[in-house]
């Protein structure tokens, strides 16, 4: 029997291998730089490796640095997912999907629990992941305080000595200004209680997701040439303090499509009167509750 | 004659990378590399794979392998050899390693610059002997390893205490390996 939605799930099985380039696109010598970095990006956990990040066939801000960390650890036996936004058929998801269909070629899946590595631009799946998988983030900024010291050496030396007093005073000046933190995304984290580490543009909803997640975390950035990594089971806390503790924001409302309320929300205007809708952000996750709810009301009629 | 590197230089250096890459998110678990290359002696077949798989041009390393060893991965891996384990990005150490100390340790602003050793030792077996906790780690980790010296823990011991910099550690025996970040807490068990 076929899963729910499995037609259109499979649409891109036909994608066809090219020849001509190396295995996963990158040459053998970069693939090595870029494993030498990520050992070490494992092993001092939030901390940013500087890497020398390849030009690639699509522009930087579009995934380049997720994309050569991919490239760099998948094999003939994974198989991918990509997501954007938690959507699984936006253009960015569909191509870097295709791109590795075609250089690699590995099989893809939309389903997170069939992925063994998951790619994503700014969201984590709701699905919990397990070990095993790989979730590899785009990173368009890995600099936490880029906003706050824009000198690259002054921010390694904050890092060296663990000064996040700047981000401190950041978060207390939107508590003073707003009542509450005013970080909706991007919401820095401390990661094993030693380096201040950027999440990437995901929602501060899922900022919690990442505290002690089953998988390894991978995050590349192509532009500003960096790597650093989360190992499973890592204590990764959202800076705080103890009079205003961080609350991840979802939207008060349920899923119009599948009616969900634990999972993160996009909203999407109807019409030009004011109309609106809420669904999931996450397109597996959602699809996947409106299958098992379609085939319980067919069991039940 | 020379002997063999990876059969095939691409897959099988992908393979042995995804072993490292787990052992190293979750320290104290053992792999196995499925397709070594045929290295000559004393140097392993896990060992050997690791050096090919990360080590090149860019790598100085260091090795006490004998001329044997050194002509092999010269060959294979291209990488220049150090003169002392200091200055090597690789050690890779078959006999008594050097001290984990006397090894690069990166500096404060850039601890990744520090040196990875890899360490052959007789057998590794998981779920007996060292008590391991730390990042990567769910609970406890335990992990037996043979032929280490007997002051290793207290070595290891130091080498964590200056977090964020340190020597990590890849342990490997015949074609199995596991590994140690430098974040890792290890008790004797």
């Amino acid at each position: 029997m076929m899963a729910p939605g499995a037609e259109n799930r499979s649409r891109e099985a036909a994608v066809e291998t090219v020849t001509g380039y190396n295995f996963g696109y990158l040459d053998e010598n970069t693939k090595r730089m870029i494993r030498r970095a990520l050992l070490k990006a494992v092993a001092i956990p939030g901390h940013q490796v500087p890497f020398g990040s390849r030009e690639m066939p699509l522009p930087y801000g579009w995934g380049t640095g997720g994309i050569q960390v991919t490239a760099s650890i998948i094999g003939p036996g994974d198989r991918l997912k990509v997501i954007d936004q938690g959507a699984d058929d936006t253009t960015n998801a569909v191509s870097i999907r295709r791109f590795f269909a075609r250089v690699a070629g590995v099989g893809t899946t939309e389903r997170t629990a069939d992925a063994t590595i998951v790619q994503t631009r700014h969201r984590i799946p709701e699905t919990p992941l397990r070990e095993g998988q790989v979730l590899v983030y785009q990173v368009p900024m890995p600099e936490p305080l880029f906003r706050l010291e824009p000198r690259v050496a002054e921010t390694k030396r904050l890092h060296a000595l663990a000064d996040y007093s700047l981000m401190h005073v950041k978060l207390y000046e939107d508590i003073a200004r707003t009542g509450h933190i005013a970080t909706s995304y991007n919401y820095p984290v401390m990661v094993n209680g030693r380096y201040l580490m950027s999440p990437s543009p995901i929602p501060a909803f899922d900022n919690p997701k990442m505290h002690r997640m089953a998988a390894l975390q991978l995050f590349g950035a192509g532009r500003e040439k960096r790597i650093y990594a989360v190992p499973p089971y890592t204590e990764v806390r959202s800076l705080d303090f103890e009079d205003h503790p961080f609350v991840p924001i979802r939207a008060d409302a349920a899923c119009e499509l599948c009616g969900s309320r634990e999972s993160y929300l996009d909203e999407v205007v109807t019409d030009d009167r004011g109309g609106r809708m809420f669904v999931c952000s996450d397109t597996d996750y959602c699809t996947t509750r409106q299958g098992t709810q379609g085939s319980a009301r067919e069991a039940a009629e | 004659m020379m002997r063999a590197g990876f059969a095939d230089p691409v897959l099988d250096a992908q393979a042995c990378f995804r072993a490292v890459l787990e052992a190293m998110a979750r320290p104290g678990r053992v792999h196995r590399v499925a397709a070594p290359p045929e290295p000559p002696a004393p140097l392993a077949a896990a060992a050997a794979a690791v050096l090919l798989t990360l080590a090149d041009a860019d790598t100085p390393a260091w090795l006490d392998a004998g001329a044997g060893a050194e002509a092999w991965l010269r060959f294979h891996a291209g990488c220049p050899l150090a003169a002392s384990p200091a200055q090597a990005g690789f050690v890779l150490a078959c006999g008594a390693p050097p001290r984990l100390a006397a090894l690069a340790q990166g500096t404060e602003e850039e601890p990744h610059r520090s040196a990875t050793l890899i360490l052959q030792v007789k057998a590794l077996e998981p779920g007996a002997g060292w008590r391991l906790t730390g990042p990567g780690i769910e609970r406890e980790h335990r992990l037996l390893v043979e032929g280490m010296p007997p002051d290793f823990p207290a070595q290891w011991a130091a080498n964590r205490a200056g977090f964020p910099c340190g020597v990590d550690v890849i342990l490997c025996a015949g074609d199995r390996l596991a590994a140690l970040p430098r974040t890792t807490a290890l008790e004797i068990g």
